[in-house]
């Protein structure tokens, strides 16, 4: 039991009690020592596809709960418990509906389009660090690999537009297209900020500089300009109101998404939240310290105070808080016109990231940082 | 090798040469509110043409008129607009009152122009949910639903019905009100109030609704007149017509209230004159509640069959959406030869065109939404 306590804190020792184990048990059977490995590769896998495909579920009903809050009504009660079930009801639903495939689409960018975007919404979370030492993986530069592989979903949303044939969703794929790439500056922009304050491109060693205090807040003015930055081009880039345009029901019915049905419109919807879940953990992980709880560099006391409460629980609190922030923002604001998300863009957040790049600099230079110890 | 830039050129623009086409928005489409069809010209994401297309909805009503008696004829109206029901049952009435010289009790006009305004309150009620969601924002379609709930509730409790409400009839009304009409509307009337306030910085003041309607869609006085526009449509773009004013009807000339005008025609003019007319539809429930006395709610000599004298009648009301008039043509017999109907709708959707040539797409949707149109209305 005690042994159990201390793993919830020190998800090092699990992961490494875990390879121990997997590997005396090989030995013990007379295998060869990569067999062990192979076993905690697939076993990873396995675990994270299920986990993420719950936790999808799980955001949905989340969603619906709280735009039910926000609407003067209750949202699912109905199926399970408190409607917690209502998504896996919907989900059934949707692996048992027709797949439908209009005709003369381009079969092969049709069909494959889904599984872009899925597949790069679960590629990305390879690189979420959950608790100490637990990400599957961390590369030494995990934060620029993270922004090329989320870049990937806009090929998706594209396919799906083009390989659709149909008018509306071509108009969704490029309006996806071109906000996706427009906004990924901004973002880029912003992680630069936390890429110059820490000095790494590691993830693992981005939350190990936030020791002392999370960016944040030692970073001042520039980080939280980068932080807000970074929200606005996540919601951009999750296509998320009020930038939800690629979509935009009430103009092109529902976008590049228009043709879809059953499974394939599935993963379209899953991995929007997959994506939300995404950048509100990587918003935690960079600026507000990930698993790293709230610490503020020499004072012992209250440091300690802060470590009862284990990283996992940290992880998700942040990330949960963003996640409804932007829900927030979903059911509050009204959807933009395509020339004004540019403008917004181009004129507006794209020279206040230039702009705050420089000054993040500047204090990264003259290490103009709050709690330094 | 050198090659000049003006073939350069040439090839490029002749690469980038795009082609215009054609969408179709409807008839099933998230935003034009009931079964309306526009083909609308795109040149990218920018609106070069749209063209109308309607009668999707057509049941025929003013020629059915011909097959019924005119009392029969009462409870079509309420189908015509069916947002604004009982303002149409009025409208008719008043023509057939006209015609027979009927004189209708004062308690059933007071209750008339009070059920005219609180079916004012609701169909802005559901516009303003439905601009919200038309512009991506679903919250305001919730919020506004429960207060057009309340007010059906009290439409329901008085006469039985929440749409298509058929209470106002030739000579009066259908029955008396309930006893807790008069209490359940001062609570309404609190209840709103403080709803208005909150509306107004949940969309009239965020900075993306305003960025979304401010300019956009411009309709020239001159341009709205000569179309026939009406309603908040034309109030938008500072015309001050008004058939309760200009034309009063019922007891509107003893009311105190203002008609909210606009200044430049644009959505945002649009949006804010309908979303304060609501306020203003509250003040003059309010005196209505104060003059209306006890009494009688049917005038003394309804015929028992109605036959009109031979001749043309006219009468027009203002509905939430504009002008609407009836025109009925008299041979003498029990039902009309002739019967039109003018609806707003109609002609605010004809300078729909106008408005929106030169817009993106996403503007089409803001300004077919502030043009407040009514698919049923416009088919009849």
């Amino acid at each position: 039991m005690k042994q159990i306590f201390n793993y919830f804190y020190h998800t090092e020792d699990l992961t490494r009690d875990l390879d121990g184990l997997l590997l005396s048990v090989a030995r013990a059977l007379g295998l060869p020592d990569w067999t062990a490995v192979a076993v905690e590769v697939l076993g990873v896998i396995l675990m994270i596809c299920v986990f993420l495909a719950l936790m999808a579920l799980f955001l949905v009903y989340l969603e619906r709960k709280a735009a039910g809050r926000f609407q003067l009504r209750y949202g699912p009660n109905r199926v399970g418990p408190f409607g917690l079930l209502q998504t896996i009801a919907d989900a059934m639903k949707l692996f048992f509906k027709e797949d439908i495939v209009p005709t003369n689409a381009d079969k092969l960018i049709y069909k494959a389009a889904p599984a872009f975007c899925f597949g790069s919404a679960f590629i990305a979370l390879a690189f979420v660090p959950w608790s100490i030492n637990v990400a599957p993986v961390d590369l030494n530069v995990g934060i620029l690999f993270y922004t090329a592989i989320t870049s990937l979903a806009v090929l998706g949303l594209l396919m799906a537009g083009w390989g659709s044939n149909s008018k509306w969703s071509l108009l969704g794929g490029i309006r996806a297209g071109a906000q996706i790439i427009s906004y990924e500056l901004s973002a880029s922009l912003a992680i630069l900020v936390i890429i110059i304050f820490s000095g790494t491109l590691q993830i693992s060693e981005i939350i190990e500089s936030q020791r002392e205090g999370w960016w944040i807040w030692r970073g001042h003015l520039p980080a939280v300009i980068a932080f807000i930055l970074f929200i606005i081009a996540g919601t951009a880039e999750t296509n998320r109101t009020p930038f939800d345009l690629p979509e935009a029901e009430a103009e092109l019915t529902a976008g590049y998404h228009t043709e879809y049905s059953g499974i394939r419109f599935a993963m379209f919807f899953l991995s929007e939240f997959l994506f939300m879940f995404l950048v509100c953990a990587i918003a935690a992980t960079l600026f507000l310290g990930g698993w790293m709880p709230f610490y503020i560099g020499g004072l012992d006391g209250f440091n300690a105070v802060m470590s009862w409460i284990p990283p996992v629980v940290w992880f998700f609190g942040k990330t949960g808080f963003l996640i409804f922030v932007l829900m927030w923002f979903r059911w509050t604001f009204p959807r933009m016109r395509i020339d004004q998300l540019m403008r917004l863009e181009w004129k507006v957040l794209m020279p206040i990231g230039l702009l705050n790049l420089l000054l993040a600099s500047i204090v990264a230079l003259s290490r103009l940082y709050i709690f330094s110890a | 090798m050198t090659v000049t830039i003006d073939c350069c050129e040439e090839r490029l623009v002749k690469n980038l040469d795009t082609q215009e086409y054609w969408v179709n928005m409807g008839p099933q489409h998230p935003s034009t509110h009931g079964v309306l069809r526009f083909l609308v010209k795109l040149d990218g994401e920018t609106i070069t043409d749209v063209i109308p297309h309607i009668g999707y909805m057509h049941r025929g009503i003013e020629k059915m008129s011909e097959n019924v008696t005119y009392v029969q004829f009462n409870h079509l109206t309420s189908r015509l607009d069916y947002l604004s029901a009982m303002i149409n049952n009025w409208g008719y009435c008043m023509c057939v009152e006209k015609a027979l010289g009927l004189e209708v009790p004062a308690r059933a006009i007071y209750v008339r122009m009070i059920m005219s305004e609180l079916t004012r309150i609701a169909s802005h009620q559901l516009w303003w949910g439905v601009y919200g969601m038309d512009l991506g924002a679903f919250t305001p379609m919730m919020h506004s639903f429960r207060d057009r709930e309340t007010i059906n509730d009290i439409l329901e409790e008085t006469c039985g019905s929440r749409l298509t409400t058929h209470y106002i009839r030739i000579g009066g009304l259908s029955n008396d009100v309930h006893e807790n009409f008069v209490p359940r509307i001062k609570k309404f009337i609190d209840g709103f109030r403080k709803s208005l306030v909150e509306y107004a910085t949940l969309v009239s003041g965020n900075v993306i609704f305003r960025a979304r309607a401010e300019n956009v869609g411009i309709l020239k006085p001159a341009v709205g007149i000569s179309y026939g526009c009406s309603g908040s449509t034309l109030r938008g773009s500072g015309v001050n017509y008004d058939v309760r004013k200009q034309d009063p009807y019922g007891y509107y000339d003893r009311m105190q209230f203002d008609v909210p005008l606009g200044t430049k025609g644009d959505s945002l003019d649009r949006y804010e004159c309908r979303f304060k007319e609501m306020e203003q539809s509250l003040r003059i429930i309010e005196q209505c509640l104060e003059q209306m006395e006890p009494g009688e709610v049917v005038a003394a000599k309804v015929p028992k069959k109605i036959k009109l004298p031979a001749g043309e009648y006219f009468s027009h009301v203002e509905s939430a959406r504009g002008d609407h008039a009836y025109f009925i043509v008299s041979d003498g017999g029990t039902s009309p030869c002739r019967l039109r109907v003018r609806s707003p709708g109609y002609s605010n959707l004809a300078v729909l065109p106008e408005v929106v040539r030169g817009w993106r797409v996403a503007d089409m949707v803001t300004v077919s939404s502030t043009l407040d149109l009514v698919a049923p209305d416009i088919d009849r």
